[in-house]
């Protein structure tokens, strides 16, 4: 490994111009759980690493009814699930954070790392994408914000464009009967890449009987994760049953197009997205109805 | 944890010490970070080297120019094969383990071909293992890519492509024997043929006969530490070696082998040892570190990363084997037969003798045939893996039977105990059992109340198993036992403690001499300290080593006599040593406690010291078992283990934690080889899983609590009758687990790892078959 430099703003100005005036050889560092490895690893050399951690608006977490929730890019996921309003809200979300890794590289991996990082199989970005989630971007020309899911554009590609940073992730707050739930399947039961996963969120109707409406995403079946819309669509005016959610697990199976790799085969996968879909779907259900 | 040995004093069998659970000598040094590694020694003015590895699986090597890399600042020198001296071909006995040092040599550095993606090709040393991994980018190798080899069935093909231009196939009919050339080129190294009787024959007076073929995989160690040494030649020719091994005397021999120069000018300190399962046999780095101190004129260190571990180092041997049983409708067996093919990796040396040997040998045959091969292929060269090829073999054979028992609707061990075999009956080796307790394992199995508990729950069985390892080899011990002042007694040895065998060893001295285990301090020392010793494997040093230390205590015992006898003016015979004290027979009331006569030596003629050496080896066999229950998620093809109990006939406990300790560790990676871990090649013979992330060991949560049901039916080969532990529990989990998936999902699975992806193939294939 050759030596780089180190450099921690304080501010979003100071960080996205340190990080413009490297282009491509600067890299952004949150958590550091995927960039610290790939840099070891030897997967790219650069010249500089912008540390996250000490810009207060991206530590910032913050939840009103208005606003919904706004969790800062460089928030490290124990921050996230040991909330008590996540925890009552954001409960599909708490799955997601819980997830990542273990104990250890929870005290330091964000949601914004695992997005920025845009791995096909990065857990928590389906999650962001079925709780309807936005980035809000610091670059060189100004601030933007765009829904999770247009953010990732291959693996290990997204929108960012050199000098560009992640700020923060808005949620909308959750309506009435509405519920989440993420999951993926690993053959360990820790520390592992997912060989499929898959986020729903539902609001149901005031008997709680029928769907009023769905978000269906999953991952590592494609480039990057998807939203199953029409999967989803689906679902709206439909009655909250196993017949239901059978028909939505097996239309999601449609927007997967997965590679055979070591970790799973096209087939697996692809059954895999219909039972994960189907898992899902029960359990955010099961939550919006308050059991 | 439930276990059968968790004694308490009152209830404490035949021993004083033995079979009690002492504090560990070494735990606190351990469990305070205090034990130093391998990779914790800095000596002043240490260079660090890295290795620069093969990226292709097979070529040819056209040249290595190393210039740019030796002008980088901060570089200091650069090695290549050209810097170990032109050693004859030949294999040298190192200690019952005959070996080709020239073919160590190029394993260690590559001569003019590398065999497998990760090869070690040169080295080099700088002030900074920073600076030295960058300069491995300057050194330019001109390869000639060759296609790959990449597993015995292109191995074995007709007119395959060869690793070796000199290869010829062996022929040999016993393990011991050197065998004879063919003059058969190819890449198969050795065919092993074992007879009893004539299988023709057996088959033919079967009921039933059952034929199947299996599959495991190339899997690893994956102990914690990675092999780390620093090597420090001096000027006057001497070379000292600190390194992290199972045998200090093994390292000494292969670099003095390797580099040609005398054992006497060699010394090789142990550092603690993160772990080793018999991968750290072998030693890597030890010749390499030693070639660029002797050119810097400093110490060297060198330390693998994990991806070097994976790539460069032995794991053990896939393998193909097809199993033949043929039965009487009662369930006797009347003939069995293995074809088993076992790879070697890029060269010879597959532990195929050790499967071979052992796979039917816990069952009573007149008629067998085993027929094994020893194949190269452009994968890392195979290193021993606890019961080096018993756990492959066992998966054939264990899953067999158990198919069989489902034919004949018996119970599994039923059909196990029905054909067990006895003191005296002949193993496949020719050679007759001696006293094993083979039927006491399977009936504490039957009778465990794990046997016959309910499952609890749909889509969940049961599946059991037994896995036999012949132990008949061992290599030597020494230890020296030295008696101070207060009535303590240091024991010194040269055996690397891998799995508590300080306190295992120390404890048989404290039975021996009246002591406490606490009296009794254990040091492993360098091996210009102690007499010759064979590495800590092959489940031998609590067996051995405590064999020689209680022959030291022994002889201990005897000078002190002589002393106390000097004091009552009385020969050595009129003292006897009787619970801890010296008594004189003459004069009954003339006695010493142990303690009151240490403190005379210093006036009786000096200090007791006192050397053994034990050469007898050959621990024996034994056998071991595992019971689990499994649940099968239909949906996902995930097993969950939701209960699991481990058998072993350990002779007599020596420390029953540690024995536990044994037996919970190899049920681990048992489950691991069965269910989770493999290599991944890619087409071109380049590891794609070459991470902990991705070579997916079990991790805690994974495994379920492992309870222990050890066994003690005495070892006659041992004064207190103590087996060895440290290889057999891993055989019988990969058969159970198979037994076990293949009884909840009611599907047979013939091939390892059994990942949820291909269980979820194998319920297709039962619901596309309708069964
Ligand atoms: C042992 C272990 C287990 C793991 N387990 C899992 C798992 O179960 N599931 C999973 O999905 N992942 C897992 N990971 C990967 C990793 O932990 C996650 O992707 C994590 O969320 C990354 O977050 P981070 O804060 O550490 O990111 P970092 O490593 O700091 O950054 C990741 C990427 O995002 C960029 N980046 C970070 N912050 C910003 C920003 N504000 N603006 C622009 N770019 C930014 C970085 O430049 C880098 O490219 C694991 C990693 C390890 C080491």
């Amino acid at each position: 490994m050759r030596d780089f430099e180190y450099v921690a703003p304080t501010t979003i100005d100071e960080a996205v111009r340190l990080m413009a005036e490297s282009g491509n050889r600067a890299k952004a560092l949150a958590g550091g759980t995927d960039v610290i490895v790939q840099l070891r690893g030897g997967r790219f050399d650069i010249d500089r690493l912008v540390d996250m951690k000490k810009i207060p608006e991206l530590n910032e977490m913050s939840y009103s009814e208005a606003d919904g929730l706004t969790v800062g890019a460089a928030v490290p996921c124990h921050r996230i699930y040991e909330d008590a309003t996540v925890q009552e809200q954001y409960p599909g979300l708490v799955d997601a954070a819980f997830l990542i890794g273990g104990i250890q590289i929870q005290g330091r991996a964000t949601l914004g790392g695992n997005l920025c990082n845009s791995s096909p199989s990065g857990d928590t970005i389906p999650a962001l994408m079925a709780l309807g989630g936005t980035c809000d971007i610091a670059g060189p020309n100004g601030r933007r914000s765009l829904p999770v899911e247009d953010f990732c554009t291959g693996p290990g590609r997204n929108v960012l464009q050199d000098g560009e940073i992640l700020v923060g992730l808005n949620f909308p707050s959750p309506k009435a009967n509405s519920g989440a739930a993420f999951l993926r399947f690993i053959p360990r039961n820790e520390m592992d890449i997912a060989i499929a996963n898959a986020a729903a969120s539902v609001v149901l109707d005031d008997s709680k009987e029928n769907i009023v409406s769905a978000r269906i995403a999953v991952g590592a079946v494609a480039p990057t994760p998807m939203m199953a819309t029409a999967a989803a669509d689906g679902l709206a005016g439909k009655a909250a049953s196993e017949e239901s959610i059978e028909a939505a697990g097996e239309a999601a199976k449609a927007v997967a197009s997965p590679i055979n790799d070591m970790r799973g085969t096209v087939t697996q996968r692809v059954h895999l997205v219909g039972v994960l879909t189907k898992r899902a779907l029960r359990t955010a259900i099961s939550r919006a109805k308050g059991e | 944890m439930a276990t059968t040995a968790d004694r308490d004093a009152a209830a404490q069998g035949k021993f004083r010490v033995l079979g009690t659970r002492p504090v560990r000598h070494d735990g606190i040094e351990k469990v305070t970070g205090a034990a130093r590694y391998g990779a914790d020694m800095l000596l002043p003015g240490t260079l660090h080297g890295k290795v620069l590895r093969s990226p292709y699986a097979h070529a040819r090597i056209r040249s290595i120019d190393t210039s740019k890399a030796e002008a980088m600042p901060g570089v200091r020198a650069v090695a290549t094969s050209a810097d170990f001296p032109i050693i004859q071909n030949r294999e040298v006995n190192f200690a019952q383990s005959l070996q080709n040092p020239r073919l160590m040599a190029e394993n260690d550095l590559a001569d003019k071909k590398v065999l497998y993606k990760g090869h070690a090709v040169a080295a080099v040393v700088a002030t900074s293992p920073h600076e030295a991994e960058e300069a491995l980018n300057l050194i330019e190798v001109d390869y000639e890519v060759l296609p790959t080899v990449l597993g015995w069935r292109e191995a074995m093909k007709e007119n395959p492509v060869l690793l070796h231009d000199t290869l010829t196939e062996r022929m040999t009919v016993s393990r011991a024997d050197p065998g004879e050339d063919t003059g058969k080129p190819g890449n198969v190294a050795s065919h092993l043929q074992l007879k009893l009787g004539d299988v023709e024959q057996g088959f033919s007076e079967a009921d039933v006969i059952i034929e199947r073929e299996y599959n495991t995989q190339t899997v690893h160690q994956g102990y914690i530490e990675p092999f780390a040494c620093t090597a420090q030649w001096m000027p006057e020719g001497r070379l000292t070696i600190w390194t992290s091994t199972q045998g200090i005397f093994g390292v000494r021999g292969n670099v003095a082998a390797i580099l040609d120069i005398p054992e006497s000018m060699i010394k090789v300190v142990p550092m603690e040892i993160g772990g080793g399962f018999g991968g750290k046999g072998t030693g890597y780095l030890e010749p390499v570190a030693a070639v660029l101190s002797r050119k810097t004129g400093q110490p060297v260190k060198m330390v693998m990363s994990r991806k070097e571990v994976f790539e460069g180092t032995g794991p053990s041997s896939g393998s193909f084997i097809r199993c033949k049983i043929g039965a009487k409708n009662d369930g006797t067996f009347t003939a069995a037969q293995l074809y088993m093919v076992y790879e070697a990796g890029a060269y010879p040396g597959s532990p195929m003798a050790g499967g071979a040997t052992s796979g039917l040998s816990a069952y009573k045959l007149e008629h067998a045939l085993v027929d094994g091969y020893d194949v190269v292929c452009n994968k890392p060269k195979t290193a021993a893996y606890r019961a080096p090829g018993h756990p492959q073999v066992c998966f054939a054979v264990e899953s067999c039977i158990d198919e069989l028992a489902q034919m004949l609707d018996m119970d599994p061990m039923d059909l196990r105990i029905k054909n067990v075999a006895q003191e005296g009956d002949r193993a496949t080796t020719g050679v007759p059992h001696a006293h094993v307790g083979l039927r006491e394992v399977m009936e504490a199995i039957k009778a465990h109340p794990h046997y016959n508990a309910p499952l609890g729950g749909p889509n969940r069985a049961r599946g059991v198993a037994t896995g036999y390892r012949l132990n008949g080899g061992g290599s030597g011990s020494s230890a020296t036992i030295n008696v101070l002042a207060n009535g303590t007694v240091n024991v010194t040895t040269g055996s690397m403690d891998l799995s508590g065998t300080r306190v295992a060893v120390a404890m048989q001295v404290a039975e021996v001499l009246g002591l406490s285990a606490e009296d009794v301090t254990p040091q492993v020392v360098d091996t210009d300290s102690v007499g010759w010793t064979g590495g800590s494997g092959g489940s031998r040093i609590t067996f051995d080593t405590g064999r020689a230390a209680i022959a030291a205590a022994q002889l201990a015992i005897d000078q002190m006599r002589d002393r106390a006898a000097l004091l009552w003016e009385l020969e050595q015979d009129d003292v006897e040593f009787v619970d801890g004290n010296f008594v004189s027979k003459k004069n009954p009331e003339d006695r010493f406690t142990f303690r009151e006569l240490a403190g005379r030596l210093m006036a009786t003629g000096g200090p007791v010291t006192c050397s053994a050496m034990d050469t007898q080896g050959g621990v024996g066999g034994a056998l071991a078992g595992n019971i689990f229950d499994v649940e099968v998620d239909p949906e996902t093809g995930k097993v969950d283990i939701i209960r699991a109990t481990a058998f072993l006939d350990i002779g007599q406990a020596a420390h029953p934690s540690y024995v536990e300790g044994q037996m919970q560790g190899g049920t681990l990676q048992g489950i691991g080889w069965a269910l989770n871990e493999e290599y991944f090649f890619s087409e071109d013979g380049v590891m794609a899983n070459s991470s902990l992330l991705d070579y997916r060991m079990p991790t805690t949560l994974d495994l379920p609590m492992i309870d222990c049901e050890i066994i003690e039916y005495a070892n006659p080969r041992h004064p207190y009758g103590l087996r060895g532990a440290g290889e057999h529990p891993i055989i019988a989990p990969l058969p159970a687990l198979g037994n076990a998936v293949s009884r909840a999902i009611n599907q047979r699975v013939y091939t390892l790892p059994i990942t949820p992806g291909s269980v979820l193939e194998s319920i297709n294939e039962r619901d596309a078959n309708g069964s």
